[in-house]
């Protein structure tokens, strides 16, 4: 049976048909419906863990375990999963295990542009690349048989054109898999140092032996048109190529990146005149070939940065450009915002408001840096608002004027840590916690706050305060409020800030995208009463607009959240329709 | 047969289901096809773009300038927007709706005005409906994405079953009805 179906999706599928037992992930645009539409199956136990690191380890335990297992996460996710990453190359598996990541040329939805085919080498484990969904369900089945034939993990690097692309695959049943026993083997699991340099020689072997592999093995592919020109590529790249040369290149299609299968590459590059390396990001395939002697392009025709497409190598290998029509004037540009009646828009009016140093993190509250409300003076990594705030601190000593900021999710991702650091280490930073209730940006997915798993079973969920507490904040210094609560929200800010000790502040509102959230009729404004002094505009709420001098709320967009009438000196904008 | 179709708009309009609506009618017409979604932080509000291929053989998920036989848009300015992604020939969809973007809501830029005209003008076949009204009188705004597939069944070319087989395969039941007369009532706007 043939189906449309994400990249995401059909990797999920792969699982399931591969008789993978165990998923642990964490959320991160483009990877996330890998471990959302794995959850769906009810052979397959799937989780949210709290971080990608937590989430590697529960896999790799599955995997010593006997279970086939998988974990799912962004490129930036792998840099927080990279301890364990190294350590799997050691321990090899038992059950198969594949670790997906996804890369996000462009920078969609992501704060950098990051090569995840570099962890393969520096971990030393194979990485496999597929260009559309039919491959993610293939590769990832593939991917598990040979894990458990060279006993090791394999990483699955996605893209976010081929995560969330559909195309057709092929379904087929789920290969039910026993768990394999498990036998103790201290050589082996304990990576203490006499151990792990016995298992750092299995490492090297095992390379060696993967390399042979590669050279004729079912992930890479050579098309042969008998062609003066050679292309070597791989993932989504594979595909523009195609469009751009169909017949007139043949084509080398790197399905196993690493290790490289030298051999193939060099029998490919021997066989064309001209052979260019058509690759996004790094050039990861390029450099090694040229360490092989051979004499490729890529590089020196093709960007480093951002996503390629048909329209981008043509230009650039063709100097072709494209015919369309414009208009003539500048069309202005749209950003995303945070959404008609986003709990997080009233903190930030109030942290622009009283000229706070905003330490921000990453998720929805992000747009908190856009203008209007501008209110944002850095943004690393997860959870970096909290550790480098008290950085900030001991250099400035700016407690009474500065401030972290971060999501439910985020906090428990990795914030949390961070405020530890600060009341063992005699900090006075204030942390707003902006409490939605969801993970947000990635699409609305559980987190250890919300009462609920992935699986949708309820749970006791974990108070934010209660975490606080146990960090060493004193209770009278752990507060609540209603973020649309303008007054109360810039009251106790104010009394933190100058409390000169820790202090958690917890802004809880549910995301108003959440289903169970009831809308309030939209608001209107009293034309009489305004004066157009567009005060409701400081808040940079996408359902108002001035028309006529006349401030005007769009009914169609506007769900009553209540923040603009208290901007409102004139008393003009009230609810119901 | 094969063609590009872009569906474009501002993010939360419910483009994912118009893509879906329409991957499952070319599934059904027997062609390869790919569908190419943004999700993530640029939906929140921001411009949107799915990409919709399909013919004997689709290699890349994207459309690029000068590539589209369709665009389908939620939003006046949105159509303006991609229009450089037009083929020459192609038609353009769109709903008049207007929503501000944040550059025009704090007062650093303004919406443009007549975008239609001034698309028509460059010899762009364009066809605009308040696509949201249709869907009112339909039952519901939500509808506005069966509405606007509609009002681009003519442009489309496919069998009207495979289209109307197409939204009940995509839409829950209960919804059906209201997606269906958004749907005639689109169909009847764009033969106008």
């Amino acid at each position: 049976m043939k189906k449309l179906m994400l990249g995401n999706e059909a990797v999920a599928r792969g699982l399931y048909e591969a008789g993978v037992k165990l998923v642990s992930s964490y959320p991160g645009t483009p990877s996330t419906e890998v471990t959302e539409a794995a959850a769906k199956y009810e052979e397959i136990y799937a989780e949210w863990a709290p971080n990608e690191k937590v989430a590697l380890e529960v896999a790799l335990g599955a995997a010593i375990g006997g279970g086939r297992s998988f974990c799912g996460m962004k490129h930036v996710g792998l840099n927080v999963a990279a301890d364990p990453l190294f350590i799997t190359a050691y321990t090899g598996v038992n059950g198969g295990m594949v670790i997906g990541v996804a890369d996000d040329p462009g920078m969609h939805s992501s704060q950098n542009e990051q090569d995840s085919r570099h962890y393969a080498r520096a971990a030393k484990l194979p990485i496999v690349e597929p260009s559309d969904s039919g491959e993610c369900l293939e590769f990832t089945k593939l991917a598990y048989e040979y894990s458990e034939k060279f006993d090791t993990p394999f990483i699955l690097r996605l893209n976010t054109r081929v995560s969330h692309s559909q195309s057709l695959v092929e379904l087929s049943e789920r290969a039910e898999k026993d768990v394999k026993p498990y036998e103790k083997s201290v050589a082996k699991h304990v990576m203490m140092p006499a151990n792990a340099r016995g298992r750092h020689v299995v490492v090297e072997d095992r390379l060696k032996e993967l390399s042979a592999f590669a050279c004729d093995c079912p992930f890479n592919k050579v098309v042969d048109n008998n062609t003066k020109l050679g292309i070597i590529t791989s993932g989504p790249s594979y595909t523009y190529a195609l469009e751009v040369f169909g017949d007139s290149a043949s084509y080398l299609k790197l399905g196993l990146v690493y290790p490289f299968a030298d051999e193939l590459i060099k029998d490919f590059a021997a066989k064309h005149e001209r052979v260019i390396v058509i690759e996004e990001l790094d050039p990861f395939i390029e450099e090694h070939c040229k360490a092989l002697g051979l004499n490729v392009e890529g590089k020196n025709l093709l960007p480093l940065l951002g996503e390629f497409s048909q329209e981008l190598i043509a230009e650039k290998l063709l100097d072709k450009s494209a015919e369309f029509t414009a208009l003539d004037e500048a069309i202005p540009v749209r950003p995303p915002v945070l959404c008609p009646g986003c709990p997080h828009r009233g903190i930030f009016y109030i942290f622009k408001k009283l000229g706070l140093y905003v330490s921000g993190d990453i998720g929805c509250y992000t747009l908190g840096a856009a203008a209007p409300l501008s209110a944002m003076d850095t943004t690393l990594c997860m959870g970096a608002s909290i550790s480098a705030l008290h950085g900030y601190n001991k250099i400035r000593g700016e407690e009474n004027k500065s401030v972290a900021v971060i999501g439910d999710s985020t906090f428990m991702h990795s914030g949390m840590t961070g405020l530890v650091n600060i009341t063992y280490n005699k900090g006075n930073s204030t942390v707003v916690i902006v409490d939605n209730s969801i993970t947000g940006m990635t699409g609305h997915q559980q987190n250890p706050c919300t009462g609920f798993t992935l699986k949708g079973e309820p749970v006791h969920g974990i108070m934010l305060e209660n975490i606080a507490r146990a960090a060493g904040v004193a209770d009278e210094h752990i507060r609540i409020v209603d973020p649309n609560n303008l007054k109360e929200v810039e009251k106790v800010l104010k009394e933190e800030l100058n409390s000169g000790t820790p202090s958690v502040i917890i802004c809880r509102k549910p995301c108003a995208l959440l289903k169970y959230v009831k809308h309030e009729p939209a608001l209107k404004v009293d034309t009489d009463k305004c004066i157009g002094c567009k005060a409701c505009m400081k808040i940079g709420c996408p359902c108002i607009s001035v028309v006529n001098g006349k401030a005007k709320i769009d009914a169609t967009l506007c769900v009553g959240c209540g923040l603009c009438p208290q901007m409102c000196p004139k008393d003009a904008i009230k609810g119901g329709m | 047969m094969g063609k590009n179709i872009m569906i474009v708009g501002v993010g939360g309009q419910g483009s994912l289901l118009a893509s879906r609506i329409l991957g499952n009618a070319v599934m059904l017409e027997g062609y390869d096809v790919k569908v190419s979604e943004v999700h993530g932080m640029s939906q929140r509000g921001g411009s949107v773009v799915t990409y919709v291929k399909f013919g004997e053989s689709v290699a890349s998920p994207v459309i690029c300038k000068g590539e589209a036989d369709i665009i389908m848009s939620f939003e006046l300015l949105e159509a303006a927007r991609w229009l450089p992604y037009l083929k020459k020939d192609g038609t353009i969809i769109t709903n008049t709706q207007q929503i501000n973007p944040m550059p025009v809501i704090t007062g650093a830029a303004e919406y443009p005005a007549d975008l239609v005209e001034k698309m028509r003008a460059k010899g762009v076949n364009v066809i605009a409906a308040d696509a949201l009204s249709i869907a009112r009188e339909a039952g519901s705004e939500k509808a506005v994405n069966v509405a606007l597939i509609g009002l681009m069944s003519h442009a489309l070319g496919f069998d009207r079953d495979t289209l109307v087989k197409a939204i009940k395969m995509s839409v829950p039941e209960k919804f059906l009805e209201l997606n269906m007369k958004a749907f005639e009532l689109g169909e009847a706007g764009s033969a106008q």
